[in-house]
């Protein structure tokens, strides 16, 4: 399998009253396509710094990322929010998801940013809720929902454009044992039925069983 | 590439009471934007139908109101000489030579106030043949009888029918009430004019003449004749409803000056409201923000949908507003009018420009409360935003 996303001499550091505090030093690494990549480590090892990075949502000190032969480090704030919009997923440790939309309009959003009818918008809404199981819930607002259906929602949001990349920080870090594991079955489907390339970071070893590869970090370096 | 607009309206309807009172605010300051236009407007309609388009007013030139006017006998006979006046079927001029008084009248309600009194000739039902007298009879030539208007009859004291005003060293006996469906006569008191120019002791010099063309199309031959005899050098004719709705701009001129810088006082305090509840709201959906960035929603599209919300505020603040000041058309207020020094009974009047500059008005407020703290969300590092939780 070819590497979908590589990293090369990553390197990222926060200036915080004028010092500079490394975080990632100097990080090379492949993920290859259809991989199930689990990122472990201590907190504040820089594990969602590199997520981030690889997501386009951060810019690192130095290196360069190469996912599918284009270097995201090189694009422009505009042109990163368009690349994000069609190739990356995002599931969140607290599910992110709009208060004010329902679920379906939840996970409708991501496709305003495409130019789909508004029949395709419609037939990518409900492939998404029925991957998910929540076809009957499509009408509740969050709040109305449980945090294990939440991340349900949060997770056909982040896969109805079907990106390239499903990106998760701590997807299960605020779930009960029984939603979480629900989570993971979930994910471990999309990645062996829908050979979806995921990219997950937690603390959790149970998560990391599904992973098909599993790599730490310790204070900002990879071992 | 936006954010849909249901997402600003939910969060919009979202936080009512915050929302609420912001909505209040702009509904107030719009209400009396509002309603200050309305009075001014309400004022010029008032004096803008009084009279007919096919009359003309003769006054002095430097005259700046009936009141300061004055026409003597021969200027009189000169004028009734001119070309192109209406004649009644047995052969009289359709001319009205008008004394006009002000007397000082006690409101019901307490105080004084000024009231034109208007000298009519026998005439005058052909000039102005929209006056209905609605209570008692009209009065008869050579009495001193007089009758009211009817936006003034139930105001003042005296002016009852069968009641007794004094003025000019007589008493003066109501015998009718008297309208033109809302025109500024409505506020007069008329009486035959020959007895009021004796009770004043003017002679036969009159204010003002009021006549009818015999054919409205030929007001600029008349005016022609009129300009061209020198005689008549130090008078003017003018078109009667023109001539009282000049009469109406110094005080509806005044009146938007005075409400318009008022408001826009008033409106800082709503801005300064709008912008509160906004900078409330952007602060509260940072995180929110950082996943709609995350997502590949841009920042001016952030931007559009913080404005949008606060438009939203304005707009439903502005229709409320607008909609309590509609009402007011069912009002009607007596006042000053400082353009002819007399009492103006008049109603609130709304006009489509009134409904659009309150509307802009309302939106303004929004757009410059909402300006800020939406280049504020706009502006958000997503990856701060997301940790805001
Ligand atoms: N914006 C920032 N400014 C300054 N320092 C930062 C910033 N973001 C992260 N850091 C620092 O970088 C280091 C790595 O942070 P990061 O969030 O990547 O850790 P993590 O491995 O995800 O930890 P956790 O398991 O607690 O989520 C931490 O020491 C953190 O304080
Ligand atoms: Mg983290």
């Amino acid at each position: 399998m070819p590497a979908i996303i590589e990293v090369k001499n990553i390197s990222k550091s926060y200036t915080r009253d004028s010092f500079a505090i490394p975080v990632l030093n100097d990080i090379t690494l492949d993920i290859e396509e259809g991989e199930f990549f689990c990122l472990m480590g201590p907190s504040g090892s820089g594990k969602t710094t590199l997520l981030n990075l690889i997501a386009g949502i951060d810019k690192p000190t130095s290196g360069n990322i190469f996912i599918k032969d284009t270097d995201i480090t090189l694009l422009n704030e505009s042109s990163l929010a368009k690349w994000r919009a069609s190739n990356i997923g995002f599931v969140f440790q607290f599910y992110n998801l709009i208060p004010v939309l329902t679920a379906y309009e939840n996970i409708e959003l991501p496709l305003m940013l495409t130019h789909l009818s508004k029949a395709e918008k419609k037939q990518h809404v409900e492939a998404a809720l029925n991957v998910v199981g929540l076809t009957d819930r499509m009408f509740h607002y969050p709040k109305q929902l449980s945090g294990g259906q939440e991340q349900r929602v949060a997770i056909a949001r982040a896969i109805v454009t079907d990106p390239l990349i499903l990106v998760a920080d701590e997807p299960t870090g605020d779930l009960d044992k029984n939603s979480a594991a629900e989570i993971l079955i979930l994910l471990d489907r999309l990645n062996k039925e829908f050979k979806k390339t995921i990219l997950m970071v937690t603390h959790d070893p149970h998560a990391a069983e599904k992973a098909s590869k599993i790599r730490h970090l310790d204070k900002g370096d990879l071992i | 590439m936006k954010i849909p607009l249901k997402y600003s309206l939910r969060n919009f309807t979202a936080r009512k009471l915050t929302t609420g009172i912001t909505v209040t605010g702009i509904a107030l300051v719009v209400f009396v934007f509002a309603a200050v236009l309305m009075m001014a407007y309400g004022i010029q309609k008032t004096l803008t139908i009084t009279g007919s388009e096919e009359n003309v007013l003769v006054a002095r030139k430097s005259a700046n109101g009936e009141i300061s006017s004055i026409i003597p006998g021969d200027i009189q006979s000169i004028v009734s000489s001119l070309p192109n006046i209406a004649k009644t079927s047995d052969g009289k001029q359709i001319i009205s030579y008008e004394p006009v008084v002000i007397i000082n009248l006690e409101k019901q309600s307490g105080g004084l106030s000024n009231i034109s009194v208007r000298g009519v000739s026998e005439q005058v039902l052909q000039l102005r043949p929209n006056i209905k007298i609605i209570e008692g009879r009209n009065f008869v030539q050579g009495r001193r009888e007089l009758i009211v208007g009817e936006s003034i009859a139930s105001k003042f004291n005296g002016c009852r029918i069968g009641g007794k005003i004094k003025f000019a060293g007589d008493y003066w006996t109501v015998v009718g009430k008297f309208t033109t469906d809302g025109s500024g006569f409505d506020s007069e008191i008329w009486g035959d004019a020959l007895q009021l120019l004796d009770a004043f002791s003017r002679g036969n010099a009159v204010s003002t003449m009021t006549l009818k063309l015999a054919n409205p199309s030929e007001y600029a031959s008349f005016k022609l004749a009129f300009d061209t005899d020198k005689r008549l050098q130090q008078y003017e004719p003018e078109i009667e409803t023109k001539f009282f709705a000049k009469q109406s701009e110094l005080m509806a001129g005044f009146i938007r000056i005075l409400g318009i810088f008022v408001t826009v006082i008033f409106s800082l305090g709503a801005t300064i409201g709008a912008m509160i509840t906004m900078y409330a709201s952007v602060a509260n959906r940072t995180v929110e923000i950082g996943t709609l960035r995350a997502l590949g929603f841009r920042r001016r599209s952030i931007l559009a949908a913080f404005l949008a919300e606060s438009f939203l505020i304005a707009l439903v603040g502005g229709i409320i507003g607008l909609a309590l000041a509609s009402l007011l058309q069912f009002v009607s207020i007596s006042t000053l009018n400082f353009g002819s020094f007399t009492e103006l009974a008049f109603n609130f009047a709304l006009s489509p420009d009134i409904i659009i500059s309150s509307l802009l008005f309302a939106v303004a407020m929004g757009f410059l409360g909402g300006f800020l703290p939406s280049v504020r969300a706009a502006r958000m590092n997503i990856l701060q935003a997301l940790r805001a939780e």
